[in-house]
């Protein structure tokens, strides 16, 4: 237990199928205090799923989750809910509720879990807006918001609470480069600032490497590769190297497995699909 | 013929896995109800959206449904010379049977389908998972307001559905077929029980309210996260819930009716 201090949330030996999928077979992992930790991997191979182990909505099948100090996986409702008020995450789309407008999406939150005056809240929200540079847009429902925007509104209101950690998928697909620069200084800032620990999901290799302190690769439901964007750099994992470099074929195949092409082709007479 | 019994038990699992979640899902509300008392408004909202915005149609098929009534139930009564029955024939048809279940018909395509949408689509967007996230439970925040809602909604419709319909019977009956009006709102004082009847079309209709509110909600909560998903969820409410609405109405008309 001694590892507790210098990292927040422990992985151990973490196995997790959806049906005969595997998806996680024996994935260690140590997301450490105060840094930003990348966990980057292709599409599908299950990122977005450990998020939500980390976060106790999935239950690995064998291994365990620690995040400081509790064991998330054995963990009863009540206290997991307690737990997740110290984290944040921030989903792929931004996930605001869409009945409600930007002030209130924020406010939410805190309306849910404390008892502070309508006051307190409104100056608290403020000041996450003006954090991520949308207090002008208060008003404004989801609907109205770009993209980019949303985003930032998400992480304004995932941040709401003050959490110890804040979780982040795929924070950058789909923007467009200014708001891709603003997302990386707002979550280098706000992880710095706030003194929180960060974990980005990403596909995205020049900006993830641009502020993690640490990297995993995930590929076939195992670390391939571990270390600071230099070490991977260097790094001799052919999967790393195709990965960080975006070679089309290497140890990641460009094709989906699929039987031999010319017996596909000949087999449609018989088959008929 | 392996493989389609294969393919039969595969199907006959996922339904009673259904089945399963649907019930798990019905005591998480039901526990959940008791969180809502300390927050009215969560339910007040929803009773607003559920029920007072199906209300147009509810008047207006109801005046439609007793105005039909009236001019069957009259071009019948008449040949036994017994048109001064009319009021009966339509307070009855109403409060038992027409009442409650075109209500509970109309309630499903409206508000049911409407409820499965939009708690598809947060699912989709998202957003159910997003306050899990932020340690709020969504069976007790967004499902269980909009099953209480839909439960406490129901019967007033099918009552407003009954009451507009005797008057569309009246404005057919007395209004254009000259049948006296003395008569039709006295026999029907005299021949709609409070008991027998009215209490038994509340039942019903309460009954009805449950069975729609939980498959709407059900349906949106289990569907698969993509607009088809949400699409087949909503086509699926309608459906199930008029195939439980009207297998409902035979039982329960049987052991109310049945002696
Ligand atoms: N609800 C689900 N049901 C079944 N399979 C799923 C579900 N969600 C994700 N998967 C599968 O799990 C794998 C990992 O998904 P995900 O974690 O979303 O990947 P990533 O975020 O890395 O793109 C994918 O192969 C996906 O098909
Ligand atoms: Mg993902």
């Amino acid at each position: 237990m001694t590892d507790n201090d210098t990292s927040l949330v422990q992985i151990r030996d973490l196995h997790f199928s959806r049906g005969n999928h595997m998806i996680f077979d024996g994935v260690d992992l140590e997301i450490r205090r105060g840094r930003i930790t990348a966990i980057m991997g292709p599409s599908g191979t299950g990122k977005t799923t450990l998020l939500r182990l980390i976060g106790g909505q999935l239950k690995p099948q064998t291994g365990s989750v620690v995040v400081d100090g509790e064991e998330v996986n054995t963990l009863r409702l009540g206290p997991l809910y307690q737990l997740r008020k110290r984290m944040g995450m921030l989903f792929q789309n931004g996930a605001l509720l869409t009945d409600m407008n930007v002030f209130d999406n924020i406010a939410y939150p805190l309306r849910e879990h404390t008892r502070m005056s309508e006051s307190l809240i409104r100056t608290l929200v403020l000041m996450k807006l003006e954090a991520v540079g949308l207090r002008g847009a208060r008003n404004l429902m989801p609907s109205e918001l770009s993209g980019g925007m949303a985003r930032r509104v998400a992480l304004a209101r995932a941040i709401a609470l003050d959490p110890m950690m804040m979780m982040y998928d795929e924070p950058f697909t789909g923007q467009d480069p200014i708001s891709m620069g603003v997302l990386v200084r707002l979550i280098r800032t706000l992880n710095d600032a706030l003194g929180l620990t960060s974990i980005i999901v990403s596909h995205d290799i020049a900006e993830t490497c641009a502020i993690a302190d640490d990297i995993y690769l995930l590929s076939g439901g195992k670390v391939v590769a571990h270390g600071t964007a230099e070490e991977l750099d260097h790094s001799d994992s052919a999967w790393a190297q195709q990965f960080l470099k975006g070679e089309p074929d290497g140890p990641v195949p460009f094709h989906y497995p699929a039987p031999d092409y010319f017996d596909d082709l000949m087999s449609m007479q018989e088959a008929g699909r | 013929m392996l493989e389609s019994l294969q393919r039969l038990g595969r199907k006959g699992l996922a339904f009673f896995q259904r089945l399963g979640r649907g019930h798990i899902l019905l005591w998480d509300i039901l526990a959940g109800l008791s969180s809502l008392l300390p927050r009215p408004h969560l339910v007040i909202v929803q009773v607003y959206s559920v029920g007072v915005l199906s209300l147009l149609i509810i008047l207006v098929s109801g005046l439609f449904v007793g105005m039909v009534l009236g001019l069957q139930g009259y071009n019948t009564l008449v040949n036994f010379g017994a048109e001064e029955s009319l009021g009966t024939v339509v307070a009855l048809s109403l409060v038992r049977e027409l009442g409650p279940v075109v209500t509970a018909l109309l309630f499903a395509g409206r508000a049911g389908s409407a409820l499965t949408a939009e708690i598809g689509l947060m699912k989709a967007t998202e957003q159910l998972s997003a306050m899990e996230m932020m340690a709020v439970d969504p069976v007790k925040r967004t499902l269980a307001p909009r099953f209480m809602a839909g439960f406490i909604s129901m019967p007033l419709l099918a009552a407003i559905f009954s009451a507009v319909g005797v008057l569309g019977g009246y404005f057919v009956g007395v209004g254009l077929l000259g049948v006296d009006e003395g008569a039709y709102w006295s026999q029907m004082q005299d021949n709609v029980d409070i008991y027998d009847d009215i209490q038994n079309g509340v039942i019903k209709s309460l009954v009805f309210g449950f069975v729609v509110s939980w498959i709407a909600i059900f349906e949106g909560y289990d569907c698969i996260p993509t607009s088809e998903g949400v699409s087949r969820a909503t086509t699926r409410t309608v459906v199930h819930s008029a195939l439980a609405i009207l297998g409902l109405d035979f039982i329960l008309t049987a052991l109310m009716f049945g002696d």
